[in-house]
């Protein structure tokens, strides 16, 4: 099943002239006879569009900073932007000293039309001074919302002055929600802080153990970091870090000390991993912990660079023992999916991602794309350099760093670099587009018209967005995934999660409750009863 | 679980909020949208808070919740967004088609003075279709002003007085409730043989039935019609001074329709008001199927007063739906203890008496004396709870932290409600919203009272 080019032409032509002209760019029929596909994205979004988008602010404390679980995190702002990222985003964070996780809790300084007029540094400054003399936490976060920036409240100034008074890191996030036009612009502005004010930050110069990793863009979302390092710490991997699902600013110092940095959500933190290398001589690989194969592949690709052969030995007996484990559990409900279709429309790298664990179910993916990704995501890394600057991005200082002088060292060899690239995905991203096979769909920032749309042609069986979609698409029977909460269910990555997914989407198909839509009377003539003797049925 | 709460109290004079009671404005007024028949709730600021406003709505609905917005970039944010807003009319008439979108405006908006009258004044708007707006600025109130400052928006670009003498029809503003309350609200209302308008009204749009089909303006919603002629009605009756009285107290100006402000009816007490207003409005005797459902609810509550009273509860929640909640777990014989909100005092400009002073006048009748605050935290009802243990706590699902935090049976009232599913569809309000409340509320604490027993004391009976 694909989609035309006529059919795509009447879908925009429902558009106005200015938004169809914009739209057209942004969604492409996947065709590998052209050379080079390319498709607009990480631009604004047309007002009026009834989108998936949030904001800066949501992508830097809602997204990256927030997971971290020793900091408390301050929103300097009016209460909703505080109160709406509290909790929502399943960031499951555990520790020894219970009193030392503040995940569950929620701080803003609620500004009041006063604090808009006369300004609301003060107030954030006696924020600071409670929460220390409360919570005493490892370190504090300021994340600023829209009013703040325009009254242009200088939160650096106070971040810096409580800093000096409490002799606790106080780390100030301009994310105003206004900035860039999502989530992205505030996962920029997070990951340059923390790599400006918080990774290295420490004496520590020797990682807590071998083959030690930091995992870059990994949520925990329903417990992922934690089936994902089970295995890793099992094959002989120490975690450093994870950035920032069940992370910490202890373990964050530290990061710098890592051999090898995986990166999961490439778009949310790829500037961190690059500024990695850059400083400490790190290099960084993409990995794909969803679905059992991507789960393989990201483990081969972890040994090969380590190149140790006991690790890749290790590696393959855990994969071994843990695929004959699974494999059957999911040969099982592959019987209840194979054969249908799938929407995989869903923030940064999880629409590229879910598609392997799809396929595994036997579920093609018909229409994929992301709500807040850049080019690179759809068509790989090397189209950044094509990429121009446009006045959003602009926005959004850039964080030039140098090689350290005392901790840059090559972790390995530059013709060793040169023939791993060769083989696996280091220092590299392919992007989502070349997974998908011809004459299917990819949109960015797909809309809630386009959806709707999409789905009239395509007719998918299941539908994977978030929860702002997903009622839309269930009213019109077909089942919706969440695949940013995951329906509070979880994990869904490494190989527990895999079996945990084939449960829940065949568990989606196999549900009784869609038998159930359609009344019996509205199959059934009300008039057939009421026949008189010999006259025929009604039709 | 919130380990980091001390029990000690110390005075915190920041003004911060340490896990909230209340949300912004924007998000009450987009739910009052929701509650007029094809009517596309249309946000204006950055996309994040439409975003946002739509995620806890579905969470706590389950049900789609459709907004627009005006997607803010740094530029607009410099320029104003007039731009934005116009594109934004234009775009959501010809892509989505409603008959009216309620513009609401965000911190955004209202810091860099958005004149939103006279933007929606120079927009294309095609004929026979309305923009009306509502200011709600997320430094003042809270999401249940915002909800009143849409309704006023509403009731000030569309109400008329059209006719010499006004029409026999009562208009009841629901105050932020369920759908379930206003399906309930509806019911006695026509039993009472009231000729009313609801409004807002979500019933049907925020708990539309599965049909197999999508779709984007469900069949409910208070009409635009309808909204129209609530200025020829002789009476409006607002259900929780909060949330209506200003929209009520709006139509008394405009368009001369005497206001009433009740309580939002939750027990027996509040309930009994609303219809003995009803009663006369509609010079009606109340028929026996509500003395019937009376006579039920109170039988229930003389039947298992043994399981309340003296039990001692705290409550959070919303200014309305507290009050109504305060008065009926004091006529089942608990001692309230703590009772918090997040909304500050009385809404803006509204000249209206303290939620403070409500609860206290209440507790004084009672001869009860608590800890009541407005414009609280619940990290103060927490540390409230710490120092004075209770043996029930009815609030949000936020509450959930605390409830687990110190053991304590928990009853989820209120907005929002994310982790349980049906409760929008049922009521609280009424003589039955009355009789489910008591069902929830003694299965919390029997079902307490059975997993504490001992072998021994475990009864089949209770």
């Amino acid at each position: 099943m694909a989609v035309s080019e006529e059919q795509l032409q009447e879908i925009l032509n429902r558009y106005p002239d200015k938004v169809k002209k914009g739209r057209k760019k942004h969604i492409l029929i996947k065709d590998s006879s052209q050379a080079k596909q390319v498709i607009e994205a990480n631009t604004r979004t047309i007002p009026g569009i009834i989108t998936n988008r949030g904001c800066a602010y949501a992508g830097c404390k809602g997204v990256v900073v927030g997971p971290l679980k020793d900091m408390v995190h301050i929103t300097h702002g009016p209460v909703g932007c505080g109160y709406y990222s509290w909790g929502t985003r399943r960031n499951k964070a555990k520790s020894d000293d219970p009193t030392k996780n503040f995940i569950n809790y929620c701080v803003t300084t609620d500004m009041q039309e006063s604090d808009i007029v006369f300004g609301g540094e003060k107030k954030l400054a006696k924020v600071i001074d409670e929460v220390v003399e409360i919570f005493k936490p490892n370190a504090i976060t300021v994340n600023a919302t829209c009013p703040v920036g325009l009254i242009g409240d200088d939160i650096g100034a106070v971040a810096k002055a409580a800093q000096e008074r409490h002799g606790i890191p106080v780390l100030a996030f301009s994310c105003e929600g206004y900035k860039g036009v999502s989530q992205s612009a505030g996962h920029h502005i997070a990951n340059n802080i923390l790599m400006d004010r918080i990774i290295g930050d420490t004496d520590v110069e020797e990682a807590p153990g071998p083959y030690a990793i930091n995992m870059l863009g990994e949520y925990n979302i329903g417990g992922d970091a934690w089936e994902i390092e089970r295995t890793l710490k099992e094959i002989g991997y120490t975690v450093v870090s994870t950035m920032t699902g069940d992370g910490s600013y202890e373990h964050l110092r530290n990061a710098h000390t890592a051999s090898l940095n995986l990166v999961q959500c490439h778009r949310s933190i790829n500037y961190i991993a690059e500024m990695l290398e850059k400083k400490y001589g790190t290099p960084w690989l993409k990995v794909n912990f969803i679905g059992i194969e991507a789960t393989i592949n990201s483990l081969r690709e972890m040994a090969l660079y380590f190149g140790d052969e006991a690790l890749i030995q290790k590696t393959e007996e855990v994969i071994a023992r843990e695929v004959a484990r699974i494999q059957p559990i999911i040969d099982q409900y592959r019987k209840v999916c194979e054969g249908k279709t799938a929407f995989c429309f869903v923030g940064g790298s999880r629409g590229h991602h879910y598609q392997g664990m799809y396929r595994e179910l036997g579920i093609e993916t018909v229409l994929a794309g992301y709500e807040f990704a850049h080019r690179d995501d759809y068509e790989g890394r090397q189209v950044i350099p094509e990429i121009k600057p446009d006045a959003d991005s602009k926005n959004i200082p850039e964080l030039h760093v140098t090689a350290d002088e005392k901790r840059f060292c090559l972790k390995i060899s530059p013709e060793k670099m040169e023939e791993l690239k060769q083989k696996i995905s280091l220092s590299y991203y392919a992007g989502m587009n070349c997974e998908m096979k011809d004459g299917y769909v990819i949109v960015d920032d797909l809309n809630h018209y386009e959806t709707e749309e999409f789905i009239k042609i395509l007719k998918p069986d299941i539908f994977s967005s978030g929860i702002k979609d997903k009622y839309v698409v269930q009213k019109m029977g077909i089942p919706s995934k969440q695949l940013h909460s995951y329906d509070y269910s979880g994990p869904y990555a490494g190989f527990n999660g895999a079996v945990n997914f084939a449960r829940d989407i065949a568990m989606s198909f196999a549900s009784p409750t869609w038998n159930f839509i359609v009344p019996p009377w509205k199959n059934e003539p009300l008039l057939e009863g009421k026949m008189a003797e010999g006259e025929e049925k009604a039709c | 679980m919130l380990d980091a709460t001390p029990k000690e109290i110390k005075v915190r004079s920041s003004g911060g909020l340490i896990n909230p009671a209340k949300t912004c404005q924007p998000i009450g007024a987009m739910y009052a949208a929701l509650g007029i028949h094809k009517c596309l709730p249309h946000s204006h600021g950055s996309q994040g808070c439409c975003s946002y406003h739509r995620m806890h709505l579905t969470r706590h609905f389950r049900d789609p919740i459709m907004a627009s917005t005006s997607s803010f970039t740094e530029g607009s944010s410099v320029f104003g967004g007039a731009a934005n807003l116009k594109t934004a009319i234009k775009n959501v008439f010809t892509i989505y088609n409603p008959d009216i979108i309620a513009v609401h405006t965000t911190c955004l908006t209202e810091t860099i003075g958005d004149d939103l009258p006279t933007i929606i004044k120079s927009a294309e708007i095609p004929e026979g279709k309305l923009v009306i707006h509502a200011n709600t600025p997320s430094y003042q109130g809270s999401h249940i002003t915002g909800f009143s400052n849409m309704v006023k928006g509403a009731i000030s670009y569309l109400a008329e007085s059209t006719m010499p003498v006004k029409k026999d029809q009562v208009n009841i503003i629901p105050g932020f409730v369920n759908p379930g309350d206003m399906r309930e609200i509806k019911r006695i209302a026509k039993i009472m043989g009231a000729k009313f308008i609801l409004f807002p009204d979500t019933t049907g749009v925020v708990d539309s039935p599965m049909t197999g089909k999508f779709e984007m303006y469900p069949k409910g919603g208070t009409t635009i019609a309808e909204i129209k002629d609530t200025g020829n009605s002789k009476l409006t009756l607002a259900l929780g001074r909060f949330a209506s009285s200003d929209g009520a107290e709006l139509l008394e100006k405009k368009c001369k329709v005497p206001a009433l402000a009740l309580k939002t009816p939750i027990g027996v007490k509040a309930t009994d008001e609303f219809v003995m207003a009803l009663r006369r409005f509609a010079v009606r005797e109340v028929p026996y199927e509500l003395e019937e459902e009376r006579g039920q609810l109170v039988d229930i509550m003389t039947d298992t007063h043994f399981h309340f009273h003296g039990k001692k509860v705290a409550l959070f929640g919303d200014p309305d739906i507290l009050t109504g909640l305060t008065e009926f777990v004091l006529s089942l014989g608990m001692v309230p203890v703590h009772i918090l909100t997040g909304t500050p005092g009385g809404a803006i400009g509204s000249g209206m008496g303290s939620f403070e002073e409500d609860i206290q006048e209440m507790l004084t009748n009672a001869g009860v004396t608590a800890n009541v605050k407005g414009n609280g935290d619940l990290f103060t009802l927490h540390q409230w709870i710490k120092n004075d243990p209770v043996d029930l706590l009815i609030g949000t699902t936020y509450g959930k932290y605390i409830a687990r935090a110190e053991d304590i049976p928990f009853v989820r009232v209120g907005f929002p409600v994310l982790d349980r599913s049906v409760h929008s569809y049922f009521p609280i309000v009424g003589y039955r919203g009355a009789m489910r409340l008591i069902e929830m509320i003694s299965n919390a604490l029997l079902d307490r009272q059975d997993r504490d027993a001992a072998d021994e004391d475990f009864e089949l009976v209770m």
